[in-house]
C-alpha cells in the first residue's frame, strides 16, 4: 500500500482521500525472465504534482517509467492514466512524453528539428509550430546552437535538447529519466528552478527519476524511495527526511546515526530503549505499539545531536565518546565521535558563535557528551 | 620517425611489386602495337581504337551496368527487410530456418548456388516459357547479394540505440513513420555500402552468371572471360586499363570526400566544446 504519510487533513491533494489520482499504478510487477525488476508497486500521483522516484542504480526506476510510457508491458498489475487503463495502448497514443536517460536525440536532425519533431503530428499552423520551437530553444538557452546536430553538442547541451523536445507537445504527463545528470551545479540549479517554473506555468504532472537525493528534495512535491524494485516509502521531502520508516530509507536520505537496542518499557507515547552499545537508555516518542524486547534502532540525524564537554543531567538522552575527527566547513563543523564500543557517531555542529583558534566546542581527543531531544530521534523497527 | 631496416624496405617493395606489377604490365601492354598480347611491337593507341569500334564490348558493359543497378537496388530493399526481421524479432516461428536461408549464399560455393538456380530457372522456363537471359541473371544476382545487405543491415541495427526509435514513437509517430523518419536515415550509410557491395558483386560475377544466362545476354565479365580463352588480346588489356583507371579515380575521390567530412566533424566537435565553456 502506498504510504501517504500521516493523517488526513485539509491541504495537499494527496492527503484527500476522495481525490481522484491522475496516475494510478496498481500492483505492477515487471519480470525479465526470472529477474524481477519492479516488484508489486502501487502508487498514486495527482494532477500537477512533481513526483520523484528516488533510488540507487538498477532498482527499477527506468523500468517503471518505461511502463508508464508504454515501452514495457507490466507482467502483472495495471496502470491508469487519467482514469484510462493503459493496457494495450501503444506509446504513440498515450498522453505522455518522456525524456530518456540516454537523451535519444535524433542524430541526423538539427537541434531545431529535434525539438520540433513531436509537433508535426500536432494540429497547428507552421507559424505556431515555429513559435513554439523558438520559445523552447530560448527556454533551454540553446539559441546559438539551433542549427547544430547532436554530435556537435556537449553532454549538457544534449540534455537540454532532450528536455525541450519532451516539453514540446505539452503532454499531460511528463516523464523525466535523470533529467539533470549531466549538468554542472549552476546550470543544474537553474534548470531545477526552470522545471518548477514550467510546471507551475503549464500545470503538467511530472514524474522525475533521480538517484540524487538532494535533487529529489529540492524538486519534488512527493518522493517515492525505491530499492530492488520495491517502493520502501512515499511521502513529502520533509516526511521522508524527518520520519523515515525503515533503516534503508533513513540511510538513503542524508546521513543518520543509528543506535540499536531493545524496547524496555513503553508508556504515554514514549518508549525507553536500552542500548547495549552505549550502555545507556534512550527515550523516544513512537506511534506504534512495540512489545517489550523487540529489536529497534534509535536514529538521530547528525545535526540534531548537541555536543558538550559537560556531563548532562540524568534522564537526558546522551552518549559519550572521544573526538577522532573534526572537519571545519565555516558555517558548520563535522565531528566524528568514537564511542567506547568503537562505533563512530557523526555530529554536525552549527558554528553560531564566532570562535577564535582553540576556542572550539571540542577538539581532537576531547571527551564529549552528545545529547538529543527525544522528539528529534526516530524509532526504526527492523 | 623510426628508420626502417633494409630488410623491411625490401619486403615492402616486394609486397608492392607483387600487387602492382601485374596491373602495371597489363596497362603497359594495352599500348602494344602488336596484335599479340605478349610480344612488344611498339607504342600505339591502336588497341584502344579497336576496342572502341567493338560494339559487343559496349553492349556487354551496358547490360552489366543495367543488371548491377537493378539487382543492387532490389537486393538493398529485400536485404534491408530481411536484416530488420533478423535484428528486431528475436523470436518468431521459423526464425532459425529463415536466418540460415538468408545467410546460406554467403557460405555456399558459388557453383552450387549457380547450379541450383539454373535448375530452378529451367523448371520455371518449362512451366511459364520464361527465357533465360538478363531477367534470370538479375534474379540470381539479387538472390546472393541480398544476403550481404541483410548481414550489413542486421549488424548495423544491432549496434543502434533503440531508444532513438522509442523517442520518435513517444513523440507520436507510428512504427511505419518511425522507420522512415528515424531508422532508415540513421542506417543510411549501411544501406549505401550494402548497395555498393551488391553493385560490385553483380558487376564482376562470372560463375552464377554463367549458369543463369541465356543466348544474347553476355555480361562484361562473361565477354572478357570468353575473349581471354582465345588468348589475351591487347584490346582486353585496354578495356581492363580503362576499368582500373575508373575504379582508381572513384576510390581516390571517395577517400578525399571522407577525409574532408572527418575533418569537418572534428572541427564541429571542437567548436561545440569551446562554445560550452
Ligand atoms: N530489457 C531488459 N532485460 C533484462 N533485464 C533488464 C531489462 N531492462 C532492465 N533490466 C534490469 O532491470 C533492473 C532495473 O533496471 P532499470 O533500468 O529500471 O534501473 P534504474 O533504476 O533505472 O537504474 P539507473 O539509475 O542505473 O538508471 C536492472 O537490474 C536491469 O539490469
Ligand atoms: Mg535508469
Amino acid at each position: 500500500m502506498p504510504d501517504d504519510g500521516g493523517k488526513p487533513q485539509s491541504g495537499p491533494i494527496w492527503l484527500d482521500a476522495a481525490a481522484k489520482p491522475f496516475i494510478s499504478i496498481e500492483g505492477v510487477t515487471k519480470r525479465f525472465g526470472s529477474f524481477t525488476a519492479v516488484d508489486n508497486v502501487t502508487l498514486k500521483v495527482f494532477k500537477g504534482e512533481l513526483f520523484a522516484l528516488l533510488g540507487g542504480s538498477g532498482c527499477g526506476k527506468s523500468t517503471l517509467l518505461r511502463m508508464l510510457a508504454g515501452f514495457e508491458t507490466p507482467t502483472e498489475g495495471k496502470i491508469l492514466i487519467d482514469g484510462q487503463d493503459m493496457a494495450g495502448i501503444p506509446p504513440y497514443e498515450r498522453p505522455v512524453n518522456m525524456m530518456f536517460q540516454s537523451y535519444a536525440l535524433f542524430p541526423h536532425m538539427t537541434v531545431e528539428k529535434n525539438i520540433g519533431y513531436g509537433l508535426k503530428h500536432e494540429n497547428m499552423s507552421d507559424a505556431e509550430r515555429a513559435d513554439r520551437v523558438k520559445m523552447l530553444i530560448d527556454l533551454v538557452q540553446l539559441g546559438q546552437f539551433a542549427q547544430r546536430k547532436p554530435h556537435q553538442l556537449s553532454g549538457g547541451q544534449r540534455q537540454r535538447v532532450a528536455l525541450a523536445r519532451a516539453l514540446a507537445k505539452q503532454p499531460k504527463l511528463l516523464l523525466l529519466d535523470e533529467p539533470l545528470g549531466a549538468l554542472d551545479k549552476k546550470l543544474r540549479e537553474q534548470t531545477q528552478f526552470e522545471l518548477m517554473n514550467i510546471q507551475d506555468k503549464v500545470g503538467i504532472t511530472f514524474i522525475v527519476v533521480t538517484h540524487d537525493q538532494e535533487e529529489a528534495m529540492t524538486l519534488a512535491t512527493r518522493i517515492a524511495v525505491m530499492d530492488k524494485g520495491v517502493i520502501r516509502q512515499t511521502g513529502t521531502p520533509t516526511e521522508i527526511y524527518e520520519y523515515p520508516r525503515t533503516k534503508f530509507v533513513a540511510d538513503f536520505i542524508g546521513s543518520i546515526n543509528q543506535f540499536e537496542g531493545e524496547v524496555k518499557s513503553s508508556k504515554k507515547g514514549f518508549v525507553t530503549v536500552s542500548v547495549p552499545l552505549t550502555n545507556t537508555e534512550m527515550t523516544v516518542p513512537h506511534d506504534r505499539d512495540l512489545p517489550e524486547g523487540s529489536k529497534v534502532a534509535v536514529a538521530v540525524r547528525p545535526e540534531k545531536l548537541t555536543i558538550t564537554r559537560k556531563a548532562p543531567a540524568k534522564g537526558v538522552n546522551a552518549v559519550t565518546g572521544t573526538v577522532v575527527d573534526l572537519g571545519y566547513f565555516g558555517k558548520d563543523s563535522l565531528y566524528r565521535i568514537k564511542l567506547a564500543s568503537g562505533a563512530l557517531v557523526r555530529v554536525n555542529h552549527v558554528n553560531s558563535k564566532r570562535a577564535g583558534e582553540g576556542e572550539r566546542v571540542a577538539v581532537w581527543e576531547d571527551k564529549v557528551w552528545l545529547t538529543f531531544d527525544p522528539s528529534s530521534a526516530i524509532l526504526l523497527a527492523e | 620517425m623510426k628508420r626502417l631496416s633494409t630488410f623491411l624496405v625490401v619486403m615492402l617493395c616486394l609486397g608492392y611489386a607483387f600487387f602492382y606489377i601485374p596491373i602495371l604490365s597489363m596497362m603497359f601492354f594495352s599500348f602494344n602495337k602488336s596484335k599479340l598480347a605478349t610480344v612488344w611491337g611498339g607504342f600505339s593507341f591502336d588497341p584502344y581504337v579497336r576496342l572502341f569500334k567493338t560494339n559487343a564490348v559496349w553492349d556487354a558493359a551496358g547490360l552489366s551496368l543495367m543488371i548491377a543497378v537493378i539487382s543492387a537496388t532490389f537486393a538493398t530493399i529485400l536485404g534491408t527487410m530481411a536484416g530488420m526481421a533478423l535484428a528486431r524479432f528475436k523470436r518468431f516461428p521459423g526464425r532459425t530456418a529463415f536466418s540460415g536461408l538468408v545467410t546460406s549464399p554467403l557460405i555456399m560455393p558459388e557453383v552450387i548456388t549457380g547450379i541450383s538456380l539454373a535448375l530452378l530457372f529451367i523448371g520455371i522456363g518449362y512451366a511459364t516459357g520464361l527465357m533465360r537471359g538478363a531477367t534470370t541473371i538479375t534474379i540470381a544476382h539479387i538472390t546472393f547479394s541480398m544476403s550481404y545487405v541483410a548481414v550489413i543491415v542486421q549488424s548495423r541495427l544491432a549496434s543502434m540505440d533503440r531508444s532513438v526509435e522509442e523517442a520518435a514513437m513517444d513523440l507520436g509517430s507510428k512504427p511505419a513513420q518511425v522507420l522512415f523518419d528515424v531508422t532508415l536515415p540513421i542506417i543510411a550509410p549501411a544501406l549505401v555500402s550494402g548497395w555498393l557491395l551488391a553493385f560490385t558483386l553483380s558487376l564482376d560475377d562470372v560463375v552464377i552468371t554463367t549458369f543463369t544466362n541465356g543466348p544474347g545476354s553476355t555480361t562484361l565479365p562473361l565477354y572478357i572471360f570468353g575473349q581471354a580463352r582465345l588468348g589475351v588480346k591487347p584490346e582486353m588489356n585496354a578495356l581492363a586499363t580503362i576499368i582500373v583507371t575508373l575504379v582508381g579515380t572513384g576510390v581516390a575521390i571517395a577517400g578525399i570526400l571522407m577525409h574532408r567530412a572527418e575533418q569537418k566533424r572534428l572541427r564541429d566537435e571542437r567548436q561545440a566544446y569551446a562554445a560550452n565553456k
